[in-house]
């Protein structure tokens, strides 16, 4: 075995020339920083951010803190509504979020998953001020006049067991505090004020579910509340139980139905998949997942059209850009520069105006039908419908997009010697064997680098099918755009666009695969 | 003239225009005998290429009649017409490898496909390439793709193979030993020839005859040695080997010798190639390996020089001189080892015979 190679200090090669070549690599980046700067700021980050937003769920464990933990005791695929714990926690967290004003938006969000939800929210917003919550505040008070002074909790919150042994009503307490300084401003004096009855009710369960270790922890003469829980214990079962969820379906009916509880319970983590599954047209039931009632499936049809509507466009680009691409490469270059001219001039034309002009092209008055009712190609009345439709988004983009299709065919095209077909010839194949088995797969290269870039433009486009494609002619980007800017369900958009994000990598990756990324050329 | 002749290849009267102002070929008539070995020698644009692509049929004739074994073949198209190519670069279809290269020709003419192996064998074989059939052309050096460029001319066995410029991409030493291959196959297959090239001594070393092109026609068509001893104008003497010009007028014109006096008074004896009349301006050409120094008396011209310059060239000595006005007077002396000191600023007496010294058409 050889030992390993060294310059002539003894220095070993691989290190020195590491180091030759590291105030090299260092210029680079140096040079490409300010790109690479400006591409993540504007680019990358705000993509992942959006890709985020498709799991992204904070809302609802950030509104409902109180709730999302209670609620994981209950067993959602029963039929039994949740308990009266669970809406005891509900009360405390609407409080503050009627008082922050964030219960609507919460409404919506649950409302993306189960209709009708957000007018529970909006209703219970302006009646949970109203609840009566006195209930254990009263219990605790009787018990122990203490319990209803603020020093109270004061001193609950320096015992060691705050906040393990209580949840629940470090939650509620939490809420509270937050109430307040929302309702009275930063310098609210909280060390003043016993906290509201819902935070009772939170220490109600709370207490209940104390193991001995913790009441004897609690009471010993050490613990600076041994005042507070000593004796409680035996007190509890004359405490009255909570009276919340009679109060709730006083409120709204929504409270009563077990669908709505199992959104939350769903929905209670802060990462979900349920935009996931509705973009492709599904949701989760207690059943497991299960297709959308066939009036709300659009997703999936949608994703399908757009595929096939990429692909018939990028095969006509072919069709259509062929030709003249060989054109291009063939006639002289003064001719040759004149139809490059005209194949860039598109994109010299901003796009809202090329496609409103193939709306006046292709409307039912417009000039292609008036040329046909002239030629008595068609009958007046039977007029045909080119815009607003399928076709209308085919023949507009396929215009706009053949520019992309051309530019990579003329440039493999201009590299092709005309002498490989001259070869052909003198070989005795005739015009056509020698365009079939010599010029056409040289030109390989640039029909794969121009279908990979009309494809994936056209797969994402939004303008014209939007413009032009009437309700039949959308694509899938339209309807994301829809949630972005319309609907506001960015969750929904996010996912969407990973999927549409997804499946272009894979058929990047699947045409790899097949026809070998290394045999694309653009120029 | 339109008679049958045996003529593998017949130009009569052939003329092309592109543009339809100037004429790139200009009346063209040439016969190539079957198994000749023929090439079409100029400098760029002289139309010997074009001429080719006539023939070929990548471009109409704009007038005359092409012959191939006495078939006129301007309307048949060129996959029609059996003549084998070699390319400039070669044209090897990138996207097969070298036995599909070559099978190619052979699957277009529908021969079963064990003949077809063999054939490609054989001529992978005759070039030297039996290995290389599973080779992408990209895969091979220079010198192998020209090899594989003139075996797929040749695997389906046409009469006539055409050569464009087919060692212009390759180094010195390669196209020296492609040379030889390209002669040894031609004489071993007894095919017909047609190359074109602009490099004199490719053309001189493998030709039968040589067709000299300039401004669209033929200057001189003659074999190797005819057109390097017995030019029959200045362009082709100026055109093949080196050369040295001297300018004068005829003086007397009697018994196939000429004197001619140079514009500062020397008189010379030369050969009279190419003028006519007593009084004619002429240019005197002469080969520098043909001049000696310090003559002996009897020697027909004798002239002084001054050297200016002298080049070490190996086996033998490049002088330059200043002679009868001419301050680019070359002078080559072979490398014996024993020849006297030659230094610049020295005198020296020049001679040569009068045979050695043509007297042609006078240039500038």
């Amino acid at each position: 075995m050889t030992s390993a190679l060294t310059t002539h200090d003894g220095q070993p090669l691989h290190k020195s020339l590491a180091r030759a070549l590291r105030r090299e690599k260092l210029r680079s980046l140096l040079l490409i920083a300010p790109l690479l700067a400006f591409v993540l700021v504007t680019f990358v980050f705000p993509i992942a951010d959006m890709l985020f937003r498709s799991v992204e769920n904070s809302i609802v464990p950030d509104t409902l803190p109180g709730t999302t933990r209670t609620i994981q005791s209950w067993d959602a695929t029963g039929d039994e509504l949740p308990s009266e714990e669970v809406y005891t926690s509900l009360a405390d967290d609407l409080l503050l979020a009627q008082e922050l004003k964030i219960h609507t938006r919460l409404g919506s969000r649950l409302n993306y998953d189960q209709p009708g939800i957000a007018s529970t929210f909006r209703k219970s917003g302006r009646q949970v001020r109203k609840l009566d919550a006195s209930a254990h505040l009263d219990s605790f008070s009787e018990f122990n006049k203490e319990w209803g002074t603020p020093s109270a909790w004061a001193d609950i919150k320096t015992h060691a067991l705050w906040p393990t042994a209580f949840p629940a009503s470090s939650i509620a307490f939490n809420n509270w505090t937050r109430y307040i300084i929302s309702d009275e401003g930063d310098d609210a004096d909280l060390s003043s004020m016993t906290p509201y009855g819902t935070v009772y009710s939170a220490l109600f369960y709370d207490v209940q579910k104390f193991n001995d270790d913790q009441w004897s922890q609690l009471t010993a003469s050490s613990s600076a509340v041994s005042h507070l829980f000593t004796g409680l214990k035996d007190q509890l079962p004359n405490f009255p139980s909570a009276n919340y969820k009679e109060q709730f379906l006083d409120i709204d009916d929504g409270w009563g139905e077990i669908d709505n509880w199992r959104t939350i319970h769903r929905l209670s983590p802060r990462m979900v998949d349920s935009y996931y599954w509705a973009s492709i047209d599904r949701e989760r039931t207690v059943e497991g997942v299960e297709h959308k009632p066939a009036n709300e499936r659009i997703y999936v049809k949608l994703f399908i059209r757009t595929f096939v509507m990429s692909m018939v466009i990028t095969v006509s680009c072919i069709l259509l850009g062929y030709p003249i691409a060989y054109l291009l490469a063939t006639l002289p270059t003064r001719t040759s520069n004149l139809l490059l001219i005209l194949v860039l001039l598109p994109f010299w034309t901003s796009l809202l105006v090329r496609t409103s002009a193939w709306k006046v092209l292709l409307q039912q008055q417009g000039v292609i039908n008036d040329i046909l009712v002239w030629a008595r190609i068609i009958g007046d009345d039977g007029r045909l419908a080119l815009i607003n439709n399928i076709t209308g988004t085919i023949i507009t983009m396929t215009h706009i997009l053949l520019p992309f299709m051309i530019l990579p065919l003329f440039s493999v095209m201009k590299t092709i010697s005309p002498s490989y077909v001259r070869a052909a010839k003198s070989m005795g194949a005739t015009d056509w064997t020698a365009f079939r088995r010599v010029y056409f797969p040289n030109t390989i290269p640039g029909i794969g680098a121009g279908s990979i870039l009309v494809f994936i433009l056209s797969i994402g486009y939004y303008i014209t099918p939007e413009l032009v494609g009437g309700t039949s002619g959308v694509f899938i980007s339209n309807r994301i755009a829809y949630h972005i800017s319309s609907s506001l369900n960015w969750g929904l958009a996010a996912a969407l666009g990973s999927i549409l994000l997804a499946s272009v990598l894979i058929l990047y990756w699947a045409y790899d695969k097949v026809v070998g990324i290394d045999n694309v050329k653009l120029g | 003239m339109s008679t049958t002749n045996g003529a593998a290849v017949r130009f009569e009267k052939v003329q092309k225009s592109y543009d339809g102002k100037n004429l790139v070929v200009k009346d063209l008539n040439l016969d190539i005998a079957p198994g000749e070995f023929l090439t079409m020698l100029g400098p760029s644009g002289s139309g010997k290429t074009t001429c080719l692509m006539m023939l070929a049929g990548f471009e109409p004739a704009t007038h005359g009649e092409i012959f191939l074994n006495d078939q006129p073949i301007n309307n048949v198209p060129p996959y029609k017409r059996g003549i084998g190519m070699v390319f400039q670069n070669y044209a090897l279809f990138p996207h097969m490898t070298v036995a599909e290269n070559l099978a190619f020709p052979l699957q277009i003419r529908k021969l079963p496909k064990s003949e077809r192996d063999a054939k490609v064998q054989k001529a992978l074989d005759m070039v030297e390439l039996g290995q290389f059939g599973n080779r992408r052309p990209i895969q091979l050096s220079g010198g192998q793709q020209q090899r594989v460029a003139v075996a797929r001319a040749l695997v389906f066995d046409p009469d006539l193979v055409l050569m464009d410029e087919p060692l212009g991409a390759l180094d010195k030493q390669l196209r020296e030993q492609m040379q030889y291959e390209i002669k040894h196959i031609h004489e071993n297959l007894g095919i017909t020839v047609v190359y074109v090239t602009h490099d004199q001594s490719e053309a001189l070393t493998m030709s039968d005859r040589v067709a000299v092109f300039e401004d669209g026609v033929i200057q001189q068509l003659s074999g190797p040695d005819a057109l390097y001893e017995n030019p029959k104008n200045s362009f082709v003497a100026q055109f093949i080997g080196e050369n040295n010009k001297l300018s004068g007028t005829v003086k007397s014109l009697e018994d196939g010798r000429c004197r001619v006096e140079l514009n500062d008074g020397t008189e010379l004896s030369a050969d009279p190639v190419n003028v006519a009349n007593v009084g004619d301006k002429t240019t005197l050409s002469l080969r520098p390996e043909r001049i000696e120094f310090e003559p002996v008396e009897s020697t027909e011209n004798v002239v002084n020089g001054t050297i200016k310059e002298v080049i070490y060239h190996g086996d033998h000595l490049r002088v330059v001189m200043e002679v009868a006005g001419n301050d680019e007077f070359i002078v080559k002396v072979r490398n014996r080892g024993d020849q006297r000191i030659l230094e610049p600023g020295q005198m020296h007496s020049l001679g040569w015979a009068a045979n050695d010294c043509k007297a042609l058409d006078f240039v500038q």
